[in-house]
């Protein structure tokens, strides 16, 4: 604690006004600090958003079991295996990205970001292919639902939900590359260092819960029986 | 004014130049609306949410006018319940939630810490444009036909009904982020911030208070957004979770609504605890009595406060085994705010006490709070619940913590801080008057309700029998004594704006960095690099600094 | 002063982190395999498969937490965070699970329109019949 006071005497005299350290803060780790307990906590808001919606499939699931059984054999598994492993392995790019940045690796960071981009792209496109399916089938949510065929009822709620929580997840996956995008640029422009890598750890954090949603939703929606 | 000696802070002139200050400085209107400065974006959110206070203020003064008679008196029964609802909402969403945390938080928590700002200044400025735009979508969804569900928009009236439903929904979505934001803010500068020397035990009590608020607006309020994302899903496209025509639940609905809903009570009267924490010991110029205590209550109030929600359900149709846990579990959260009570008014003994206008309202809070918190156990009680449940009982319950609490608590730190906002003594006088004023008109107004309920009158009702008019009508002339109080109060505290500067840095004679600076503040809140060198209730005689 | 201790803990940190890293994913990979396999297999009543659906799914997320998200070297505040929205989730859905699940479903002796089946309910009059094909749920009330 006695440093804090040394160092806000020190930033006073320091000539050299770096425009990556905000001027309330005192030194680079209290920034980098608290920006990632300002993310965690974002975070924590996301898991607690799509949370309502695991609650609800869960409660409507034990309303109507069978019709959730049945209504999830329309799922393809090994598709939804494919976009686990996609992401999976994006999260392991971003977290090389945030790594080279700190080691000041640019080009690296650059290439892992991209790879990082190019699967998000992909678990987009497989999505697409799996919507467009569905589409196809008349299994759609609430009043849209027009499969025929069912022997048992209310299949149309699990649908409700299948394209609420999916879909929900996927506006996160474009906002992650919007964000991802912008890291990018900043890191092509040469602004991170080992002292100051900031933005590519939160964003790598952002993108981890995309991930960490997904690692639930795949054997929830996929692999009940 | 005050004739206690004035603390000397640590460089205070007798008569300081203040010309130069946050207010003055930068000048113009792009530096307010692009300001980064936690201690404008303060002001921007104190003059919103005493706008919408207004709004919703002239909403009740209607109602109570309408409920002079059993038949139409001023307006139709789908006006009645049009009005009713946007006065819950307004008051709710519009004022209550933001009004401690953003308007006087966000001023004084950087001054507190002896902080320059909050940990994301950017982030507090997107926080309060987000509220405004939440703000509009309300007043659209209000001028273009209204909503007439309660501000509570139970299925499957509200996913069936006509009327401006999803627009006014979609407007508490977007107030819910600005409410997020403010709380990850708070905890990251609260955790990073602190000045040298200022461990988590020499914090003053607010900073507890808006901590554990904080804690609740993260981890509640995105409940409250995906119930209400899927209220509008459900109305527009029958996803059938809560509509029972289709097969849903609407005992969910209120599950999900509640969830948030009850700790969002917790959001609205912790700030109000934290301030009556600050301003009892500086007028009773006493240490406060049982600073862990009073800490740790908040936190638990926090915490298990996200255990009860249910206790809104007795007569819902939940099972009678969840009715019996929450009940439980509602008595439970009662004690820690039984310890800080007993706590304030343990300071409150032998101290030197002074009564100025934040003193007489924390004074107020005292016995508002604990009549509301009282009533709040018996409706716990699940067969009291039974028969007291939607009655006036439930609405005057409410209304003394909410407005009897909160409010009252509000008032008293809008006074509490007025001179260190804006470098102005309020006129002590009529702020005494009007003290009164609304004490007397309040406890007019809601105890007679606490009488209608428990004889049966139901609330939310537009017609009633003849029995009750004339606790109806006693009732309705309180709230013109309480709306008199009120604009009283508006009027001195704007009238003061108008007079030079004349506020000294530390008028009250308290113990919180705040004091330390001048009034109204420089930009950067401080000439000097804030060292903790005594506790923040640390009244006794005056150590050579 | 204690920064060059710091840095010397990072820079060992840094070097082995790209294989930590590498191995994290082979695990995760790994168990998704299992997952995938576990839920092939019928282990008795239903809620089994979903609690060991939900267990592999912690473990890979706790390693996510852990290694990709640095919990493991971070200040222990952000993971009081993580577990803390955890936790809360699971008093929201362990309250509602509970009620619902002991609700007594109360139905009007006369009642004549078609109720929808809930599972556990008593038979009611006048429920479509099992086996027969039902029609996409009827329009829901008009909305305006």
């Amino acid at each position: 604690m006695s440093d804090l006071a040394t160092v806000v005497r020190d930033e006073h005299s320091h000539e050299h006004h770096d425009s990556s350290l905000q001027h309330h803060f005192a030194t680079y780790e209290q920034q980098m600090d608290a920006g990632k307990i300002g993310m965690w906590l974002f975070l924590a808001t996301e898991i607690l958003l799509f949370g309502g919606l695991f609650v609800g499939f869960g409660l409507m699931q034990a309303r109507y079991p069978d019709a959730f059984v049945q209504a999830h054999h329309h799922l393809d598994k090994n598709l939804g295996f494919l976009n686990t492993v996609v992401l999976l392995v994006s999260s392991f790019t971003m977290v090389m990205a945030v790594h080279c940045a700190k080691t000041e690796q640019r080009r690296k960071t650059l290439v892992y970001l991209l790879i990082t981009l190019a699967c998000a792209a992909a678990f987009l496109c497989v999505k697409y292919f799996e919507y467009e399916h569905k589409i196809h089938e008349g299994l759609l949510p609430g009043k849209f639902y027009s499969h025929v065929g069912d022997t048992v009822p209310h299949q149309f709620v699990f649908f409700s939900f299948y394209f609420m929580m999916t879909g929900l997840h996927g506006l996160h996956i474009l906002g992650g590359m919007g964000a991802i995008t912008w890291v990018f640029f900043r890191a092509k422009r040469g602004d991170f260092n080992h002292k100051y890598y900031t933005p590519v750890d939160l964003v790598g954090l952002y993108w981890h819960l995309v991930d960490l949603i997904w690692i639930y939703l795949f054997p929830l929606l996929y692999l009940i029986s | 004014m005050a004739n206690h000696p004035t603390t000397q802070a640590i460089h205070t002139p007798v008569k300081e130049d203040v010309s130069v200050n946050y207010i003055t400085s930068p000048k113009g209107l792009m530096s307010w609306l692009t300001t980064i400065d936690h201690k404008r974006i303060g002001i921007m959110y104190l003059w919103a949410v005493l706008g919408a206070f207004l709004l919703g203020g002239i909403f009740a003064l209607l109602l109570r006018i309408e409920l002079l008679t059993p038949k139409e008196t001023i307006m139709t029964a789908e006006t009645y319940n049009k009005v009713f609802t946007l006065h819950g909402v307004i008051m709710v969403f519009l004022f209550i939630i933001p009004s401690i945390p953003a308007a006087l938080g966000n001023f004084v928590l950087p001054l507190m810490l002896g902080a320059k700002d909050v940990a994301f200044p950017r982030l507090n400025l997107a926080s309060y444009y987000i509220y405004v735009v939440g703000a509009l979508f309300g007043i659209t969804a209000m001028i273009t036909g209204g909503v007439d569900t309660g501000w509570t928009f139970y299925t499957p009236y509200s996913t069936t009904t006509n009327g401006q439903v999803s627009m006014m929904v979609m407007a508490a979505f977007i107030l819910g982020f600005s409410s997020i934001f403010t709380g990850i803010n708070f905890i990251a500068t609260i955790h990073k911030l602190r000045a040298p020397g200022m461990g988590w035990f020499q914090m003053p009590l607010f900073v507890w208070g808006m901590y554990s608020t904080a804690v609740i607006q993260v981890l509640a309020t995105p409940v409250l957004g995906i119930t209400l994302v899927l209220l509008m899903l459900e109305r527009s496209f029958g996803i059938g979770i809560f509509d029972p025509a289709i097969g849903g639940d609407p005992v969910l609905f209120q599950h999900f609504f509640w969830f948030y809903s009850h700790p969002a009570v917790y959001i609205m009267i912790v700030p109000g605890m934290a301030i009556i924490s600050e301003v009892i010991p500086t007028f009773s110029k006493k240490t406060i009595f049982g600073y862990k205590a009073i800490a740790f209550s908040s936190v638990s109030i926090a915490l298990v406060g996200f255990l009860v929600w249910g206790h809104h359900m007795f007569v819902s149709g939940q099972s009678t085994l969840a009715s019996v846990i929450f009940s439980f579990l509602t008595f439970l959260v009662a004690i820690p705010s039984g310890v800080k009570v007993f706590n304030w008014l343990a300071t409150m003994y032998r101290g030197s006490i002074t009564l100025e206008a934040p003193m007489l309202y924390a004074i107020s809070f005292l016995l508002l709070f604990a009549i509301g918190g009282l009533t709040g156990i018996f409706l716990g009680a699940l067969s009291v619940d039974i028969h007291l449940t939607d009655t006036y009982f439930v609405v005057a319950h409410f209304h003394y913590v909410m407005m009897g609490g909160t409010v009252i608590a509000f008032l008293s730190g809008l006074h509490y801080w007025w001179p260190k906002m804006f470098g102005r003594m309020y006129n002590e006088k009529l702020a005494r008057i009007g003290c009164g004023l609304v004490f007397v008109g309040f406890n007019m107004t809601f105890f007679t309700q606490f009488v209608l309920g428990s004889r049966g009158m139901p609330r939310r009702y537009y017609n009633y029998l003849d029995q009750f008019q004339p606790l109806h009508a006693f009732s309705t002339v309180g709230s013109w004594v309480l709306g008199a109080g009120l604009f009283l109060t508006a009027g001195y505290l704007l009238a003061s704006l108008r007079k030079p500067y004349d506020a000294p840095r530390n008028p009250w004679g308290a113990r919180t960095f705040e004091w330390e600076t001048q009034s109204p503040p420089i930009t950067h809140n401080f000439d000097f690099d804030p060292v903790l060198l005594h506790g923040p209730y640390d009244y006794r005689p005056e150590r050579k600094a | 002063m204690s920064e060059t201790t710091h840095t010397s803990t990072h820079d060992n940190h840094d070097a082995n982190a790209p294989k930590i890293y590498a191995a994290v994913l082979g695990a995760l990979l790994i168990l998704t395999f299992i997952t995938v396999g576990a839920s092939k297999i019928q282990f008795g009543s239903g809620m089994v498969n979903v609690v060991i659906a939900l267990t592999i799914a912690t473990v890979k997320a706790s390693l996510v937490g852990l290694f990709f998200m640095h919990l493991i070297h971070d200040k222990a505040m952000n993971a009081i965070i993580l577990v803390s929205s955890f936790i809360f989730l699971g008093v929201f859905i362990g309250f509602c699970y509970t009620d619902q699940s002991t609700r007594d479903d109360l139905k009007p002796v006369g009642l004549k329109v078609k109720v929808p089946a809930v599972a556990g309910a008593p038979a009611v009059p006048g429920a479509a019949p099992t086996g027969a094909p039902v029609a996409a749920p009827p329009a829901a009330a008009p909305h305006h």
